[in-house]
């Protein structure tokens, strides 16, 4: 028994991403066919060249046929995954699997959601016949119950509190601003973060990931023959998955100041990279920032900064573009929205520009180091999955 | 006659809770927003959370609370303003007191008459009933019934004098008087009352009620006289005022009705006004109810030494104090006389009957489960434990009756609500188990961790027609009339 994860034996050989947006033009099959056709040309391959697809999507639609019929693949593997908002790093992890255990030579992972479509505020999930006992609270409103028990816990001043959430919103933004995918291209002031209208608890709009539509794709094979494909593929380190669950939402003894679940598959993914020092061996790490206290606690959870000194760092400006170890240089969630299916690759898509120096030149990170990290998340506080990943340009 | 004396069963009243919502309108509101209608004091309004159904669970509660050797044989639920219709509304009342399969639960419904004659049937039947009143009255926008009405209920629990189950008050005797003539109806389906001319049936109510009276009087045995605390009741305001002069009483006997300050509670008002009286005397003393209701019915009863031992859980004089305004406005939008612009968030998908009745024990009753082995609490029951992973070796952990302390808490302004924003808390329970649930009669401002709180049964939302009940937690009120000191 044990997780040894895949280092090394898998490649991503071609990636695409539409931009993150209202497209009130662009239906879910239009996503999906703009995200699969930038991603067969990145790795210059066709649509019959793939042997195997997971299609990953929260609730834009029902099994693989919904990815299968505006491509027309016909009669080959397309399978839906489905796993909160960790959708789309799911379908990657299972793509990369399938190759890597040698049952298919050429997998496609694609997230997409079709969000705007419903005429509904925000995310809404579609939950299952129930009992009616289950708590019908807002994201929001469940990720806000962090922020004043980590001031409580470190003796953080809630005012302080106040600007250090504010200066993720602020980095965030920043970087989105120079990211010509990013659905919110404009810079804020701190002061807009701080005056802006409450959601729930102390987060305000601008503490809150947009809402969009998107998608984004990945082409895997094995490593050995990545480079058929392209120059400079990216090799799976790690890839780990964590669910909780769910005990922290009835277990007296969870405080709110971290996520577990988060903790739990960052262990996971260190070991099979045989990463031991992840502040200093990563280049860099796109994290799940749904709201901005979920990215501070996520610096400790990761392990890029001691409990209870993440809130020093990010004022100390430690997670900007410029500093010493950049989060979210594409600029997040909070600059891209969320459309659930399609994040976690989304996320990928930032690791594939930057690491192979792509990125456009105003957010590109000049640094030595070879390796990044991916952090998806779903679910809430106490009952939460979690994915991480590490991917690197060199082998060994 | 010694051996007939033996055989003698004294019945009457074990014990008793009345239940007051936390919200009050000031009928002055009223004619402020709308030039015309209101009038002085106050009405109890029941949350948007609330119905008939919930308000009777919570009075029930507070009555078994205050007599817990007492089990009921029997469950009789009244209301003339029911959630459901059909379906039997004592039911869900029967599950969130967690009484036993065999304890048959009926609805005595539809009439205003029917409250007063459930007690009655009780009182004059055998076992251990526990009557449930409750009742939510509506009117127009500027009508005398908006005003003049209240939203409430009454538990009284019924049943034989023993000795691990003193009756608090005999029951001397009674009378009523019935007649057929038009006051006030409503049509199924409208949500108020019509009225014929008021003086008419203040005729026949003063009448009706002197007949009953009377009749009373001389059924339990007593004297004008021995009578110290009498409450009229009814619907018709001005019959009941005049009526109360007819009576022969002392002006010191006429207590408070609680119509300035509550309101009339229809269906539920006999029984709210008696629960009110028994928390205020003292043994020996003859209290007598007349209500006014299609007829006249009138009950006299007796307090005895046990009602000196008898503590409520929570006294009627304590929640009228105890109790916060509800702006005319959101009065109106509560009721559904004003139907404001929904948040754009879906609205809640209906119940499953099958997975309802599946977790009846949980979604009813608020009871989670206890591993054996490491003693760790889930709420809602878990088959597996979190700690230790034991495998169905779980015993119930019955939480409605803990208190709990908020552990932390958050507001959400986005979540559909029929009154946002929804205020939040995180819960750890006296006795064990963390559970996260929304707060209810509560101001937002006003919550802070480490506040203890109560749970008390609610109705979250309807959808498709079908109620979904379930626990919300409010803030433990302070104690404060001078029986719940004791």
């Amino acid at each position: 028994m044990g997780s040894h994860g895949i280092k090394d034996q898998v490649a991503i050989v071609g990636m695409g991403c539409t931009r993150f947006a209202e497209h009130w033009d662009k239906g879910l099959d239009d996503l999906i066919v703009d995200a699969a056709e930038e991603t067969f040309t990145s790795a210059g391959i066709a649509k019959d060249d793939i042997d195997a697809f997971w299609f990953g999507t929260a609730q834009s639609g029902m099994s693989g046929i919904t990815m299968a019929r505006p491509l027309q693949i016909q009669n080959k593997p397309v399978t839906r995954v489905e796993n909160y908002c960790t959708t789309g790093s799911e379908a990657l992890r299972a793509a990369a699997y399938a190759v890597a255990s040698g049952a298919y030579d050429v997998a496609m992972a694609l997230g997409a959601e079709k969000v705007k479509d419903s005429g509904f505020q925000g995310l809404n999930a579609n939950n299952a016949p129930n009992d009616g006992t289950a708590r019908t609270l807002t994201a929001a409103a469940m990720f806000s119950m962090v922020a004043p028990a980590y001031a409580k816990k470190y003796g953080v001043d809630p005012d302080e509190l106040a600007e250090v959430l504010a200066a993720i919103s602020v980095k965030n933004h920043y970087n989105g601003a120079r990211n010509p995918r990013a659905q919110f291209r404009r810079e804020i002031t701190r002061e807009t973060v701080l005056k802006s209208p409450r959601m729930a608890g102390c987060l305000g709009v601008f503490d809150c990931a947009g809402v969009a539509d998107g998608a984004a794709a990945a082409i895997v094979v094995r490593a050995e023959d990545a480079l058929r494909y392209t120059d400079k593929p990216l090799y799976i380190k790690g890839l780990a998955f964590a669910a909780g669950s769910g005990s922290g939402l009835v277990d007296p003894d969870y405080d709110y100041t971290h996520f577990p679940e988060c903790e739990a598959a960052a262990r996971d993914a260190y070991q099979q990279a045989g990463i031991t020092d992840p502040r200093r061996q990563l280049a860099f790490a796109e994290v799940h920032d749904c709201f901005t206290p979920t990215e501070l606690v996520l610096m400790e959870d990761l392990g890029f900064a001691e409990r209870g000194t993440a809130w020093k760092e990010v004022l100390a400006g430690t997670y900007s573009l410029d500093g010493e170890f950049p989060i979210n240089p594409d600029g997040g969630l909070k600059s891209f929205g969320h459309p659930v299916g399609a994040s976690g690759l989304r996320m990928f898509f930032e690791t594939w520009l930057q690491l192979r120096g792509e990125a456009t030149p105003e957010r590109q990170i000049t640094t030595d180091r070879t390796m990044a990290l991916t952090h998806n998340l779903g679910g809430y506080p106490g009952e939460m999955v979690s994915f991480v990943s590490v991917i690197g340009t060199e082998l060994g | 006659m010694a051996a007939e004396y033996d055989l003698w069963v004294m019945r009457g009243i074990l014990s008793s809770g009345g239940y007051v919502p936390y919200r009050r309108l000031q009928r002055g509101a009223v004619a402020q927003v709308l030039g015309t209608g209101g009038g002085k004091g106050t009405r109890s309004v029941a949350s948007h959370d609330e119905d008939t159904t919930t308000m009777g669970v919570e009075a029930a509660r507070l009555a078994l609370r205050a007599m817990p050797a007492a089990a009921p044989s029997a469950l009789w639920f009244s209301t003339a303003t029911p959630a459901y219709l059909d379906k039997t509304n004592a039911s869900a009342l029967h599950a969130a007191l967690r009484l036993a399969s065999g304890v048959p639960a009926y609805d005595f419904g539809g009439a205003l008459r029917s409250g007063v004659g459930a007690l009655q049937a009780a009182l004059a039947g055998s076992g251990t009933t526990l009557v449930v009143l409750s009742d939510q009255r509506d009117g127009l926008p500027t009508s005398a019934d908006e005003s003049a009405g209240g939203d409430g209920a009454a538990a009284l629990l019924i049943g034989d004098d023993t000795p691990s189950t003193p009756a608090i008050a005999e029951y001397l005797g009674g009378a009523a008087a019935s007649d057929e003539f038009l006051d006030r109806w409503r049509a199924p389906g409208d949500q108020r009352d019509r009225l014929w001319e008021e003086r008419f049936g203040e005729t026949r109510y003063v009448a009706l009620g002197q007949e009953a009276w009377n009749a009373g009087l001389k059924t339990a045995g007593l004297s004008v006289a021995d009578v110290s605390r009498v409450v009229v009741v009814g619907m018709h305001g001005r019959a009941a005022k005049a009526l109360a002069k007819k009576l022969g009483v002392s002006a010191e006997a006429l207590v408070d009705d609680l119509t300035g300050t509550v309101g009339q509670t229809g269906t539920a008002h006999v029984g709210l006004t008696l629960a009110d009286q028994l928390e205020q005397a003292t043994p020996g003393e003859i209290i007598a109810v007349l209500s006014l209701a299609d007829g006249a019915d009138a009950l006299f009863f007796r307090t005895t030494d046990a009602l000196a031992s008898w503590t409520p859980e929570r006294t009627v004089a304590d929640q009228v104090a105890q109790a916060a305004d509800l702006p005319y406005g959101k009065f109106l939008s509560w009721r559904g006389m004003v139907t404001l612009e929904p948040p754009r968030r879906p609205e809640p998908q209906r119940v499953s009957a099958t997975a309802a009745q599946r977790s009846e024990a949980w979604k009813f009753g608020f009871v989670g489960s206890k591993d054996r082995s490491s003693g760790a609490v889930h709420l809602p029951p878990s088959r597996i434990s979190m700690d230790g992973g034991a495998v169905d070796d779980m015993e119930p952990a019955a939480r409605a009756d803990a208190q709990a302390t908020i552990a932390t808490f958050t507001i959400d302004r986005l979540a559909y609500s029929p009154s946002p924003p929804i205020v939040f808390a995180i819960l750890d329970f006296d006795g064990g188990g963390r559970f996260p649930v929304e707060l209810t009669d509560v101001d937002a401002d006003a919550v802070a961790i480490g506040d203890k709180v109560e749970m008390t049964f609610r109705r979250l939302f309807t959808a498709d027609g079908i109620h979904n009940y379930f626990w919300k937690a409010r803030p433990v009120r302070r104690r404060v009339s001078p029986k719940s000191e004791a």
